[in-house]
């Protein structure tokens, strides 16, 4: 398992990038992470997808909950989800939040 | 990023409801993974997308030899029977047989899907000759259908496209 320094703390990290222990994650390597993605400053909207993946994750073996679930969940639309995390969402959601990548297909 | 993005293409030629999902799922995947997606949809598969079918897309167990009552619970491999396929309602039957198994792994129904896929940039575009052939236009599509287009067209939108016929 590899480690890395992200916002002045080391991670451990899998080789997609992901960490690896959500417990490890805080706000600043959020924005750190973001900032590696060529994301803007996080809004609160933002931080609205990334706080119900935090805890949905509790539930998913520490996974990133699937897109549909985020947007069920939070009340944040589909369209509104590819502005926020354009690119990729399902993988930017859950590097950001410090979780694995969702398991689920939907 | 100077590098283009990777851009996946699928032909929906199928009207069935299990036909209908192989796009759905891939392409949703697709989007969440930050790949390009663009279907286009022809002869059958103009009913994915046409205002008065979409709703209303089958599964017809006659002549499928994978849908066994193991889905109904029934263990072993005991197929229904074709004769009995034949009855009145037993597409029905196994159309809403389906569409509750789809619902229990969380798949939404053909037309949340699809929009679902049109509000991640998904591109969907109809056969023109389909088009044609059956007498449809732009306004007996469902939202998101950006044009009628020629298979040339097509090809055109898709270059450098990894390309999948359903």
């Amino acid at each position: 398992m590899a480690t890395r320094t992200i916002a002045g703390k080391e991670v451990q990290v899998n080789d997609e990038g992901f960490l690896t222990d959500p417990a490890e994650w805080n706000k600043d390597i959020a924005i750190a992470i973001a900032g590696e993605e060529g994301m803007g400053e996080l809004t609160d909207a933002h931080w609205k997808v990334v706080d119900f993946c935090r805890d949905a994750a509790g539930k998913l073996n520490g996974k990133s909950p699937t897109l549909r679930q985020i947007t069920t969940g939070t009340g944040v639309t589909t369209k509104e989800l590819f502005v926020l995390f354009p690119k990729g969402p399902a993988k930017k959601v859950a590097r950001i939040a410090g979780l694995g990548k969702p398991e689920g297909c939907v | 990023m100077a590098e283009e993005n990777r851009h996946i293409a699928f032909i929906c030629s199928k009207g069935s409801l299990d036909m209908a999902y192989p796009a759905l799922v891939m392409g949703w995947a697709a989007l969440g993974n930050g790949i390009d997606v663009t279907i286009f949809f022809t002869f059958w598969g103009m009913d994915m997308i046409s205002e008065k079918r979409i709703d209303h897309l089958e599964i017809a167990p006659v002549a499928n030899t994978s849908m066994k009552m193991g889905m109904m619970g029934v263990p072993g491999n005991l197929g229904i029977p074709n004769l009995m396929g034949v009855v009145p309602g037993m597409t029905a039957f196994s159309t809403s047989l389906m569409k509750k198994k789809m619902a229990e792994v969380g798949a939404p129904p053909v037309r949340e899907y699809l929009q679902m896929l049109v509000d991640g940039g998904a591109k969907l575009y109809a056969c023109k000759m389909s088009a044609d052939m059956m007498g449809l236009q732009m306004e007996d599509f469902v939202e998101g259908v950006i044009d009628v287009v020629t298979a040339g067209d097509f090809m055109d939108l898709t270059d450098g496209a990894q390309m999948l016929f359903i």
